[in-house]
C-alpha cells in the first residue's frame, strides 16, 4: 500500500447505502420493459416419475397465453447443463455427472422441477395457465434417505448407473489403522448434520431483452456468476459472447445458490425472448425458491478419533454420505470441504477420509454459505469434546493442547481441497485467539463461579467455546478496470455480482488509498459485463481478496501513471511527488500540484502522439490469481440457558474472535459476522428442510420454515485479530461464511454443558425445541 | 376478461386513480401500475415483511392485500421517506451509519415499518425493539445493527 493508507481499516460508511435506503437500487424485478411479457413454470408434483404426456392445448387457448413450451419445442437447445466444478484430481476418485436439464424429458427427479414453460401477457395469466396443462406422471418410488438410496433394489434415479452412489472418494495422510494401534483412548460416533434452505429474501429471477436491430441480447439476472452466464448463454444460443450483456445488478441476497448454473429458468428465458422477439421476465416466488433454488443438506458421518492419554490428537477415521440431491452439477466441492475442514486449526498427522455421494429425489444441492465446512467443524468439535469429557480434560485445554503453533505455517495437510490445490494453510495465529475468545467471554469465572451459582438456583446453563478454520479467497482470477476521469473522479468496474457484501465500498477504500482521492469519489460498479468481462463470480468468500487485490493492483498502476506524467509535468522525480486530495502534487510546503482530473485530460490530448509504450488517460486494467486460497480462522464462544421443561435454548451471550487477515472495513466486517452467526443460529436450531418418504418438502413456506427474528438472535461481540495473508499484497483473508461455520458444534457443546446433569449427548444438528425435548426425555428415561 | 374496478387511492401525497383487476395484489399496483419499485416482495404469503407499507399511516403487508382495498385510502412508501433533493431521514441516515442493511432488500420494508414504530414508541428500549423487528425477516445482517440504527435514529440529532 502507499504508506498513508487513509481508508484502510476504517469504518468506512458504504457508498452503496443511499440509493438502497430510498427504494432507487435497481434489482432484476424491477426491470420493466414495454412489451414484456412474463414466464411462469409449471413444475413436477412428484419427486420420481415417469412422463407419460403434457398436454398444452388447454393453455395455449387462455386468453393472452402467448407461447407455452416442453422438452420437445426445445429442439436440439434441449441438453444437459454443464458440469460447473469438475472434481479435483484425487486419485481413485469416482464421480458421475448428471446434470439438469431445461424442461424434463422422460423423467421426473424432483418436486420443483420444471416440466413447461408458459409465456403470457402478465404474470397472473401466465400463472392461471399453468392449471391448464395436464401432466401425465407415472409415479415411481423415491430416495429420500442416503442408506436407503444405497441399498441393493433402491429404485434407480439416474437409469445409465448402476447404483445412485454420485461419487466415491478417499482421501489419506499418513497411516490412521498404525496411530490408532498406538492411541490410549479411541472416540466414535454416527453424526447428523442437516444443512436448509439458503432462503435470501429475495427470489431469483430473470429479465430478458433481444434486441434484433442491434442483435443483442441484455440478461438482468440474480446471479452471482455474471461473466459465467454471459459466456455460457452465448455459447448455447450461438452468439458471440460481445452480443450478450449480463447484469446482475443490486441482488438481494445470495449465500450460494445465486452462483449454481445454469438454472432452467436462465436457460430458457433466453432462448424464448429471442423466438418471440419480446421482452421476457420471470420472477420467481418463495414456494418456488423452495423446490427450485438449490439447497444445502444432510451428511451422515461416522467418524473416529485416535487419541493420547494427554488428549493429543493421533488421527481421525470418517467415512460418510452426502446428500446431493437430484443432480450433480456443482461436482464435490461441498463433501471436500466438509473433508478437508474437519482438520480445522489442529496438527491431525494421520487421517483417513472417505465419502459417498448420493443421489436423492430432492432439490439440487450446491453450496450454500459455509458449503460444507460446518459438517466437518461438528464431527470434529463434537469427537473432542467428547474425547474431553472421557479424558477429564478441560475443553478449551484439550483444543489448545492440539492446535498448529504459530511456526507451522505454511501447513501442508497432504490432502487436496475443492479448488483443486494441495490444502495448505497460508498463515495463522490460533493460541491467542482462542486465548482472547476465553477471556472475553470469562470461560473461567462462569465455571468455576456462576455456572454452580446459577445451577444451585435450579438454572441449566452452559458455556461453548469451538474452533473453526475457513478456506477463503481461491482463485483462478478476478480483474479490475481503474479510471480516473476528467472530473477527477476515479471509475472501478470488476467483474464479480454483489450481494450487499459492501462492494461499493470497500473496493473503493482500497482505490481511493493508492490514488489519494475521496472514498466518495470512488464509483464502483459490479456484475455488470458491459463494464468487465473477465472473471469468475462471488463465492467462497473471495470477493474482497481476489477482487479487491485486483482493484488494489490496477489503482496501483494507475498510481505509477500519474507519478510518472506528474514528474515530467512538474519537473521532479516521481519520489518528490505524493498523491493526496485528488491531486498530485511536490511534497513538502506550497509544493506545486496537479488535480487527477486535469492530469488525466493533459493524459488524453486532443493532439499529439501518444508515444510507443504508454497509453492515453490515466486507466489501467489488473489481475490477480492467487495459486491458492487464504485461510482464516476463529473462535466462537457463547452461554446460554436451557429451560429443560420447553426445551428453549436462550442466548445469553454470543461472542466471535476471529482471524480474517488484514480487515479492510471493521463495519462490514462485523456486518458479515452477525449475519453468518445468525444464519448458523437457524441452521442449529430453527432451519430444517422437512421431506417425507415420498420426497415431499413438507414445509416449503416461510410460515413453516423458520427464520431467525431479532427475537431469536442476540447481540454479537466480536474481536478482531489481524494475522496478514502472505498470498496478496494486502494481507487479505475472507470472512463471509465465518460467521455461520462453526455455530452448530458451538450450540452442540454448550446445550451438552447445560443439561450435563442429565447427560444429554447431541450429535446431530439442526436441533429444535421438540427435538431436544426429545433427547432430554430419553436421557431422563436412560438415567432412571 | 373480468371488469376492471376503478380505484382512487393517495399515495405519497399525490392523488392516483388507475382501472385495475379486482385481483391485482396492492404490491403488484405499487410496483408495476405505478412504478414504485423501492417496494420489494420477499415471500408473496405475508411473513417476511419487505413489501411493508403504511396504509393510512399503519404498517402493512402490501403482498396480502388487494388494490381494491386501497381505494378510498392513503399509502406511503419507501420512496417518500427521503427529503425532496434526495437527503436521508433520521432513520435512514441512523440505517446508513449503523450499517444497518447489507444487501438492502429487505430494508424498505423495515424502515416502514420503524417508521411507524419510531412515531409510536419514540425512545424504545432494546426488547421493544427486536419486538417490532421481530415482524421482519432480514437474512444478512442478523439484526444487530438494525437495533443499532433504531438506537441511533430514536435520540437522534443527526441530520
Amino acid at each position: 500500500m502507499p504508506a498513508e493508507a487513509r481508508y484502510l481499516s476504517a469504518r468506512v460508511l458504504r457508498n452503496e447505502d443511499a440509493r438502497l435506503l430510498t427504494g432507487r437500487a435497481l434489482f432484476v424485478d424491477d426491470v420493466q420493459i414495454e412489451g414484456m411479457l412474463h414466464v411462469a413454470f409449471v413444475r413436477s408434483e412428484h419427486a420420481h416419475g415417469r412422463l407419460k404426456g403434457v398436454d398444452v392445448s388447454a393453455a395455449m387457448r387462455r386468453l393472452g397465453v402467448v407461447a407455452v413450451y416442453t422438452a420437445e419445442d426445445l429442439g436440439d437447445y434441449w441438453r444437459a447443463g454443464p458440469l460447473l466444478v469438475p472434481p479435483p484430481p484425487i486419485p481413485n476418485l469416482v464421480f458421475h455427472a448428471c446434470t439438469q436439464v431445461p424442461l424434463a424429458k422422460d423423467k421426473v427427479r424432483h418436486v420443483g422441477e420444471a416440466i413447461a414453460m408458459i409465456v403470457a401477457e402478465n404474470r397472473y395469466v401466465a400463472e392461471d395457465a399453468i392449471r391448464d396443462v395436464v401432466v401425465d406422471i407415472e409415479p415411481l418410488d423415491a430416495v429420500v434417505d442416503l442408506e436407503k438410496g444405497l441399498a441393493p433394489g433402491a429404485p434407480l434415479i439416474h437409469e445409465q448407473l448402476t447404483s445412485n452412489a454420485a461419487a466415491h472418494v478417499v482421501q489419506r495422510k499418513g497411516d490412521y489403522a498404525s496411530a490408532r494401534k498406538k492411541a490410549d483412548l479411541v472416540v466414535k460416533r454416527r453424526f447428523f448434520y442437516d444443512r436448509g434452505a439458503a432462503a435470501a429474501i429475495e427470489n431469483r429471477a430473470i429479465a430478458v431483452n433481444w434486441d434484433p436491430k442491434a442483435e443483442e441480447l441484455t440478461i438482468w439476472d440474480t446471479t452471482q456468476a455474471p461473466i459465467p452466464i454471459r459466456n455460457g448463454l452465448a455459447k448455447m444460443l450461438g452468439l458471440l459472447e460481445s452480443q450478450v450483456n449480463v447484469i446482475a445488478p443490486f441482488v438481494g441476497g445470495g449465500f450460494g445458490p445465486k452462483i449454481m448454473m445454469f438454472y432452467p429458468e436462465e436457460v430458457l428465458l433466453p432462448w424464448a425472448a429471442i423466438r418471440l422477439s419480446r421482452p421476457l421476465k420471470w420472477t420467481e416466488d418463495r414456494q418456488e425458491n423452495f423446490y427450485a433454488t438449490t439447497q444445502e443438506r444432510g451428511q451422515v458421518h461416522d467418524a473416529e478419533m485416535a487419541f493420547t492419554r494427554e488428549g493429543r490428537i493421533l488421527g481421525v477415521h470418517d467415512v460418510f454420505l452426502f446428500d446431493t440431491g437430484a443432480y450433480d452439477p456443482y461436482g464435490l466441492t461441498i463433501p471436500i470441504n466438509s473433508q478437508c475442514t474437519l482438520l480445522g486449526p489442529y496438527d491431525i498427522p494421520n487421517y483417513e477420509s472417505e465419502f459417498t455421494a448420493v443421489f436423492t429425489n430432492k432439490t439440487i444441492v450446491t453450496p450454500v454459505r459455509g458449503a460444507g465446512r460446518q459438517h466437518g467443524v461438528f464431527v470434529s468439535e463434537r469427537l473432542l469434546d467428547i474425547a474431553a469429557r472421557e479424558l477429564r480434560i478441560d475443553r478449551v485445554e484439550i483444543r489448545k493442547r492440539n492446535l498448529l503453533g504459530p511456526d507451522r505455517f505454511p501447513h501442508n495437510h497432504e490432502i487436496m481441497f475443492q479448488d483443486s490445490a494441495p490444502l495448505v494453510y497460508d498463515s495463522g495465529n490460533y493460541l491467542p485467539t482462542l486465548e482472547q475468545a476465553v477471556d472475553l467471554i470469562g470461560y473461567d469465572k462462569f465455571i468455576k463461579d456462576e455456572q454452580p451459582r446459577l445451577r444451585a438456583e435450579g438454572k441449566h446453563v452452559g458455556i461453548g467455546v469451538v474452533c473453526y478454520v475457513e478456506g477463503t479467497g481461491i482463485g483462478p482470477y478476478e480483474g479490475a478496470r481503474v479510471t480516473v476521469e476528467p472530473s477527477g473522479k476515479v471509475r472501478v468496474a470488476t467483474g464479480v455480482g454483489t450481494q450487499g457484501q459492501g462492494h461499493f465500498t470497500v473496493f473503493a477504500q482500497l482505490v481511493a488509498d493508492a490514488l489519494g482521492v475521496d472514498v466518495e469519489d470512488v464509483r464502483v460498479v459490479t456484475g455488470d459485463t458491459r463494464e468487465f468481462h473477465w472473471g469468475t463470480g462471488t463465492f467462497a468468500s473471495r470477493g474482497a481478496v481476489v477482487a479487491g487485490s485486483a482493484c488494489h493492483a490496477a489503482a496501483m498502476a494507475v498510481r505509477e501513471k500519474i507519478l510518472r506524467l506528474g514528474s515530467s509535468l512538474l519537473n521532479v522525480t516521481p519520489e518528490q511527488l505524493e498523491l493526496r486530495g485528488g491531486q498530485v502534487r511536490v511534497i513538502g510546503a506550497n509544493g506545486a500540484a496537479i488535480g487527477l482530473g486535469e492530469l488525466s485530460g493533459l493524459a488524453n490530448p486532443l493532439r499529439g502522439a501518444v508515444r510507443p509504450g504508454t497509453e492515453p488517460g490515466l486507466e489501467s486494467t489488473a489481475y490477480f490469481g492467487p495459486d491458492r486460497g487464504s485461510t482464516a480462522s476463529g473462535v466462537h464462544a457463547m452461554i446460554i440457558e436451557v429451560d429443560p421443561e420447553t426445551a428453549m435454548v436462550e442466548i445469553k451471550r454470543y461472542l466471535v474472535a476471529h482471524d480474517c487477515g488484514t480487515i479492510i472495513n471493521p463495519l462490514i466486517v462485523e456486518g458479515q459476522i452477525h449475519g453468518g452467526v445468525a444464519q448458523g443460529i437457524g441452521n442449529a436450531f430453527y432451519e430444517q428442510l422437512v421431506y417425507d418418504e415420498q420426497g415431499q418438502l413438507l414445509n416449503a413456506s416461510f410460515m413453516d420454515y423458520l427464520i431467525p427474528t431479532a427475537t431469536d438472535v442476540p447481540r454479537v461481540e466480536t474481536a478482531h485479530r489481524e494475522t496478514p495473508s502472505p498470498f496478496n499484497p494486502i494481507g487479505l483473508k475472507g470472512v463471509g461464511e465465518a460467521g455461520c461455520i462453526p455455530t452448530g458444534a458451538l450450540f452442540a457443546q454448550a446445550v451438552e454443558d447445560a443439561l450435563s446433569d442429565l447427560g444429554v449427548e447431541i450429535t446431530e444438528i439442526p436441533l429444535s425445541p421438540n427435538r431436544l425435548f426429545e433427547l432430554i426425555e430419553s436421557a431422563k428415561a436412560a438415567g432412571k | 376478461m373480468i371488469a376492471k374496478i376503478s380505484i382512487d387511492v393517495i399515495v405519497n401525497g399525490l392523488r392516483r386513480r388507475r382501472e385495475v383487476e379486482p385481483r391485482l395484489l396492492l404490491s403488484d399496483f405499487i410496483r408495476q401500475d405505478l412504478g414504485l419499485t423501492g417496494t420489494h416482495v420477499g415471500c408473496e404469503h405475508g411473513v417476511c415483511g419487505a413489501c411493508t407499507i403504511l396504509f393510512d399511516g399503519e404498517p402493512a403487508r402490501s403482498c396480502i392485500m388487494l388494490s381494491v382495498q386501497a381505494d378510498g385510502h392513503e399509502i406511503q412508501t419507501i420512496e417518500h421517506l427521503a427529503g425532496p433533493s434526495g437527503e436521508l431521514n433520521p432513520l435512514q441516515t441512523a440505517f446508513r451509519h449503523e450499517h444497518g442493511l447489507q444487501c438492502g432488500f429487505c430494508t424498505p420494508g423495515l424502515l416502514m415499518t420503524l417508521t411507524a414504530f419510531l412515531r409510536d414508541t419514540p425512545n424504545p428500549t432494546e426488547p421493544e425493539i427486536r419486538d417490532a423487528l421481530s415482524a421482519n425477516l432480514c437474512r444478512c445482517t442478523g439484526y444487530h445493527h438494525i437495533v443499532e440504527a433504531v438506537k441511533l435514529a430514536s435520540r437522534s440529532t443527526l441530520p
